[in-house]
């Protein structure tokens, strides 16, 4: 990518960052560190790869994303309304009733959503089948998917790894989104899925591992996908929940915790100045 | 002539294979049982097997649905809507997606395999979820019938069927009504009202009791969801009693669809025949029906007795 690509896409992960922390900052719920660890990934493809278009949102033959860890909602809505899907106004409707943002992503009632997800293990299965309704007629759009690094702790996405490898849906590629924190603490101390690119290497995928957080290595990463013809690739993303908020980074205990109004001001601010 | 309904879906399923092209059938490693093998020998770049992993199966289809394919997926009732039953119901149901779950060896004819094999919860689970249909096939042409209207139906449809033979109820001038109770028999003493394996079982009750001089009616709900309140409410007003007959719990399904319809509209007293709160086991399928009180002679004792508590 060159200079100017990257930043066009750095000044849409800010705007992105800050709608996160509004609108969750309005709905006083949400789940702001597994959002803002998933920013840079989600402003590639939907800014740089993903061949979509806000006024034609059911073509049959976009590429498709499917949110496995539908709990980090606002990193989508933000993404999907800076895309032009809908206002950003309609963020801060986020959670409140008659919404058509859901808590959860709902399909059935934002344009641009691929898939109703926010129950943890099902969004891979549901990506595979999408990749394998490709295959059947032979159209060549892509899938992607990102998953929680705690989420791999569901039996469903070993099964539904199985699936995507032996049908070699080379046109599946998913992100783990490997921030090491979930609800109850570390990843390994909770349940540890690790080690995360030895498993999905031994269930037959295609697998590179990856700065979550660089624009360049996540556009290398994608590309590199495409040109692999009998898998499917997962890029493990390294990253840290709460990024560029120095109180959220690395913090547990807002996986799942709206700021206050004071704390929205202080981190909206903190994100102007360039983060840390 | 006697058919199981897995064996008439599994004939239906592949002519409807190939009149739209849209179906693909994805099956649990148990395509030779679920009879999806047909489909699966005359299309076979349209038939996957997704494994012994019944929540990747469910999964799979919403995501076929959502790109616009016409999945049917098939495995037993106890692993589809128990093992499944989250996936059907946030993958499947919440977006309204267009994934048909056929789903066979229900009830306790399973047979020898046993309770872990015997659903007796499925119609109560999937009829709970909002935007699922839940039809029940009697016999080979409802069979055929349901799954043919479920391929044309847009959204999510349970489709519950038997392991073993059933004898034929339909000829073939039937034309299946979905929603619509099949009135099999008239009467006005009671109404027996069955839905699957039950309603020939129900028929020959009221031929015995017709013998004996009660006139009774016989309504086939192949359709549990949405249920046909109009038949009912009417056979109630008309009848004055109900009999329930199911291959199931009495807890959640046919029997509780019906006295919901009558509680609401038009109580009057009920008789329940089903599986009485507790699990099946090994034997053959006459000797189960038997034990767990699902033969003519339970249906003719329990139509004998509603009668006798009206008023």
């Amino acid at each position: 990518m060159n200079i100017e690509s990257i930043d066009n896409l750095t000044e849409k992960t800010l705007n992105i960052r800050k709608n996160i922390i509004r609108m969750i900052t309005q709905a006083q719920s949400g789940h702001p560190g597994g959002s803002l660890s998933a920013v840079e990934i989600l402003t590639y493809l939907y800014f740089k790869e993903m061949n979509i278009d806000p006024s034609n949102s059911k073509n049959p033959k976009r590429d498709r994303f499917v949110l496995s860890k539908g709990h980090a909602a606002p990193v989508l809505y933000a993404a999907l309304a800076e895309r032009g899907f809908f206002s950003a106004d309609e963020l801060l409707t986020l959670r409140k009733i008659n919404s058509r943002l859901q808590g959860h992503p709902d399909m059935k009632g934002i344009p641009g959503v691929d898939m109703s997800t926010g129950s943890l293990g099902q969004g891979l299965s549901a990506a595979a089948g999408m990749a394998l309704a490709g295959k059947i007629d032979g159209s060549d759009y892509r899938v992607f998917a990102l998953l929680g690094d705690g989420e791999l702790e569901e039996g469903q996405i070993w099964e539904a790894a199985m699936f995507a490898a032996h049908y070699k849906l080379n046109n599946l590629t998913i992100f783990i989104d490997f921030n090491g924190l979930q609800i109850d603490g570390l990843i390994s101390e909770v349940l540890s899925p690790l080690p995360i690119p030895e498993k999905w290497r031994a269930f037959g995928w295609n697998v590179l591992e990856i700065d979550g957080h660089d624009l360049e290595e996540i556009h290398s990463a994608v590309q590199s996908a495409k040109g692999v013809l009998d898998k499917p690739t997962a890029i493990i993303a390294t990253t840290i929940k709460g990024k560029c908020i120095r109180k959220m980074e690395n913090a547990a205990e807002w996986h799942g915790k709206a700021p206050s109004i004071s704390e929205c001001e202080e981190f909206l601010f903190e994100l102007s100045r360039g983060g840390i | 002539m006697a058919k199981a309904t897995r064996e008439a879906y599994g004939e239906a399923l592949e002519k409807m294979g190939g009149l739209c092209s849209n179906i693909v059938v994805l099956d649990a490693d148990l395509s030779k049982s679920t009879k999806t093998c047909v489909f699966a020998k005359s299309y076979p770049e349209r038939f996957f097997n997704v494994g012994i992993a019944e929540q990747n199966l469910a999964g799979v289809a919403a995501g076929l649905a959502a790109a616009g394919k016409i999945p049917f997926i098939s495995t037993f009732a106890m692993f589809a809507s128990g093992r499944a039953y989250e996936q059907i119901r946030n993958s499947i149901c919440y977006p309204k997606l267009n994934v048909k779950i056929a789903a066979t060896h229900a009830g306790l004819t399973v047979g020898e395999d046993g309770a872990s094999h015997q659903s007796i919860e499925d119609i109560s689970l999937m009829r709970s979820i909002p935007n699922m249909t839940v039809l029940v096939p009697a016999d080979e042409t409802e069979t055929c019938q349901a799954i043919q209207f479920a391929a044309e139906y847009d959204g999510p449809v349970y489709i519950r069927l038997g392991r073993m033979a059933v004898p034929d109820l339909f000829t073939e001038e039937y034309r299946f009504e979905h929603g619509k109770a099949v009135c099999l028999m008239e009467g006005t003493d009671a109404t027996i009202v069955a839905t699957g394996i039950m309603v020939h079982i129900a028929k020959e009750a009221a031929e015995k009791l017709q013998a004996e001089g009660f006139g009774v009616r016989v309504l086939n709900i192949h359709t549990i969801k949405p249920i046909d309140k109009d038949a009912i409410v009417k056979a109630a007003e008309q009848t004055g009693a109900i009999v329930t007959c199911e291959e199931h719990s009495i807890i959640g399904g046919l029997s509780s669809a019906v006295a919901e319809v009558l509680v609401e509209n038009f109580p009057v007293p009920m008789e329940r025949v089903g599986v009485r709160d507790t699990f099946g086991e090994s034997g053959i399928p006459k000797e189960l029906l038997k034990k767990y009180g699902l033969t003519v002679d339970d249906v003719v004792l329990a139509v004998k007795k509603v009668i006798a508590r009206k008023a």
